[in-house]
């Protein structure tokens, strides 16, 4: 026996499992309220006449309540397929529900028009690329902050970028007249290639300026400047002793001279970026014999690839 | 000596505890020091014993312990040889193991020349013209990210920056092909998340390959004290560290970003350095001050990338609602029905076979060379590039 108003009373002062109560409003999660709302026109348990729309993979169907039917709830509703076409699946409920209270065609015309939306919504956004969605791994990024940081101070960058440099200098991967070398550290380097050469003609005459060379930092680098220096001096004693007969004192100070004109000219090298850049107008000059010879990027870059390979671990 | 009968921590009165523990520690500290003195003091008489000292106190780094890899490439082959048989699985005898060292040497190099980026070091491109490369963010894009693409454009010589538009049909790989099309080089694309650039796509045009790195540790030229300016010279290229087959593919493709041919005048070199697989990227301007000293000033600007993948093609668009493929027929049918029409119909279809070519299209699936993964770093010392 079928009682709307026993079941209405119970659901509204009593207890309905279907019903979510917020603060403002009563809302109703039972799949065939046609509202969503939980009121005494849209309950779908207390209604003996009611019908309702319901979407399923992409189809509308119209489920109208035949009460006699009461006793089977498996068979209680009425299942009618809509139309695709929404103004046909309008008139189609008009067709129906004919001669039912306005409420319920109003309400399930809506539901219509509602799903009929949100299935072109759907269609739309399953033709678009979304882009991927990846959670953020807090300790990941952590970790490999912490081996960043570690990779920086092991890789010294300074340091090998330096040495990279220095390397392809003495290669002489810029070339015969380098553009980007000072004239004077050019020549340097030149004259201590020069130099080795012939130490390796005069085999093992001078061992301690060998080991010099071979260590190659900077205080030994001025160590040999000055026994360059050293064996000038003796050059021109020698002159001096047959031809003019100058006195030691005035070698030695012409000696100081020397090297103090060396020591300004050093100076003057590591002076601004200004200085080397009017400094590089006059190298201009050495630009048009070196143009033709083009010191190809390929030498610094072989060196470089060599190097790579020549370092791994 | 009271300190050595008595074990500091058996005796119960506090303050006389702490006191021989105190001159204990202090022994050990001044018998260290002494010790140290006395090994300096050798080492400056005789320079001999510092060099043997040093030469067998090498500290075990990661970087010196790092786990073979199989694809590292080494310029001579003994050190791949000797490096090889402690992990490779012994397969015979000597003359077998022996055999497999020689031809991945090759193998690899036969490799490499047939890369995408042969067409650069070949030398058939003109030095003097920069590759274009067109650098772009990802969608909705912000402040930070716009300021990163700046300086990004000043580094490489032929960059380009278009704002990406926005909209439905403007996915990265639609972008490559019409930047193909267009004659570039390559493209770069900026990704943001939470307003802060995060990850770099960098695509090597036209046909690839497309690699994606982590992006972190940005700072741009502004925030250096003391940075210098840019000029318009092009820059020398050091690349530090790049040892793996699949290193000597990021390396190649990061030198195709700069022309071939630097302007030395410029003094300026560009640095990506790879240490324990984190890619730094630093540009500094230099001086020879002398033939072992080299200024550097930097110009910026630093960030660090890691690599997460590299895939062969470009980046793959999804036709989502793309129509079904139009019923063919064999042309082995048509043949027997009319033999006289085929060639014409054959000759129009190569034609426009050929015409579709010209046009790069962005694959529908992505092709995988390399994903980086966490299981894949089984130990610290792993290390992929």
């Amino acid at each position: 026996m079928q009682s709307d108003d026993v079941i209405w009373s119970v659901i509204n002062t009593q207890f309905c499992s279907y019903k979510v109560k917020t603060a403002t409003q009563n809302f109703c999660r039972n799949e065939y309220n046609v509202t969503g709302l939980c009121n005494r026109q849209s309950c779908p348990l207390a209604n003996s006449r009611y019908a309702t729309v319901r979407e399923k993979e992409g189809v509308l169907y119209l489920y109208v309540k035949t009460i006699e039917r009461a006793h089977s709830p498996a068979h209680m509703w009425e299942k009618i397929r809509l139309s695709n076409n929404y103004t046909m699946a309008l008139e189609q409920i008009d067709k129906e529900l004919i001669h039912w209270p306005n409420f319920m065609i109003h309400k399930c015309k809506q539901r219509v028009t509602k799903i009929t939306q949100y299935l072109i919504k759907m269609r739309r956004l399953a033709l678009r690329q979304q882009p991927k969605l990846i959670g953020v791994k807090k300790k990941l990024e952590r970790r490999e902050a912490v081996r960043e940081r570690k990779a920086l101070s092991a890789a010294k960058l300074e340091r090998s970028i330096e040495a990279e440099l220095i390397e392809r200098l003495k290669s002489k991967a810029y070339g015969d007249m380098p553009l980007n070398v000072n004239e004077a550290v050019w020549q340097a380097v030149l004259d201590r290639e020069r130099g080795v050469e012939k130490e390796g003609e005069d085999g093992k005459g001078k061992g301690r300026e060998l080991d010099l060379v071979d260590d190659e930092t900077d205080e030994d680098e001025e160590l040999e400047e000055e026994e360059e220096g050293w064996g000038e001096r003796e050059f021109v004693s020698d002159l001096s002793g047959e031809e003019d007969g100058l006195s030691d004192l005035e070698d030695t100070l012409s000696g100081e001279d020397d090297e103090d004109e060396e020591s300004v000219g050093d100076e003057d090298e590591e002076g601004s970026e200004e200085e080397a850049a009017s400094k590089k107008a006059t190298l201009g000059k050495r630009k048009a014999p070196s143009k033709p010879q083009k010191p190809p990027r390929k030498g610094p870059e072989k060196k470089s690839r060599r190097r790579l390979r020549s370092s791994g671990v | 000596m009271p300190s050595s009968r008595f074990e500091p921590s058996s005796i119960k009165n506090k303050i006389k505890r702490e006191e021989i523990a105190r001159k204990q520690k202090k022994e050990k500290r001044q018998g260290k020091l002494q010790k140290r003195l006395a090994q300096a003091k050798a080492e400056a008489d005789d320079p001999l014993i510092k060099k043997k000292r040093l030469a067998q106190n090498v500290p075990r780094t990661l970087d010196n312990t790092r786990e073979y890899d199989p694809s590292t490439l080494t310029a001579n082959p003994d050190t791949e040889a000797e490096a090889g048989p402690s992990t490779f699985p012994q397969d015979g005898d000597g003359d077998a193991a022996s055999q497999p060292t020689v031809q991945p040497q090759d193998e690899s190099a036969a490799d490499i020349a047939a890369d995408p980026f042969a067409e650069y070091f070949s030398g058939v491109l003109d030095p003097t013209i920069p590759p274009k490369v067109l650098i772009t963010t990802s969608p909705k894009a912000t402040r930070l990210t716009y300021d990163f693409c700046d300086e990004l454009v000043g580094v490489f010589p032929g960059a380009e920056f278009i704002r990406r538009k926005k909209g439905k049909g403007f996915e990265m790989g639609r972008i490559a092909g019409w930047a193909a099309n267009r004659g570039y080089s390559h493209l770069v694309v900026v990704n943001e998340d939470m307003k802060q650039p995060n990850a770099l796509t960098v695509v090597h045009l036209p046909e690839g390959p497309t690699a994606y790195f982590k992006l972190t540790s940005i700072q741009l030229s502004q925030q250096i004290s003391g940075h210098a300016r840019a000029t318009a010279h092009f820059p020398e290229l050091v690349l530090n560290g790049f040892v793996t087959r699949l290193g000597h593919t990021v390396g190649r493709l990061f030198q195709t970003f700069f022309p071939p041919m630097p302007e030395f005048q410029g003094r300026q070199v560009v640095t990506l350095h790879n240490q324990r697989d984190f890619l730094f990227f630093r540009r500094h301007r230099y001086a020879f001050r002398s033939p072992e000293k080299v200024a550097l000033q930097e110009i910026g600007p630093r960030f660090t990338l890691k690599l997460r993948s590299l895939k062969k093609g470009l980046p793959a668009v999804k036709i989502l609602g793309a129509p079904s493929k139009p019923l063919q027929f064999e042309p082995g049918e048509d043949e027997d029905a009319t033999p006289t029409d085929i060639p014409e119909g054959a000759m129009a279809v190569d034609e426009q076979s050929e015409h579709e070519r010209k046009e790069i299209v962005p694959p529908t699936e992505d092709e995988c060379i390399w994903v980086w993964k966490p299981e894949l770093e089984t130990t610290r010392r792993t290390f992929f590039l």
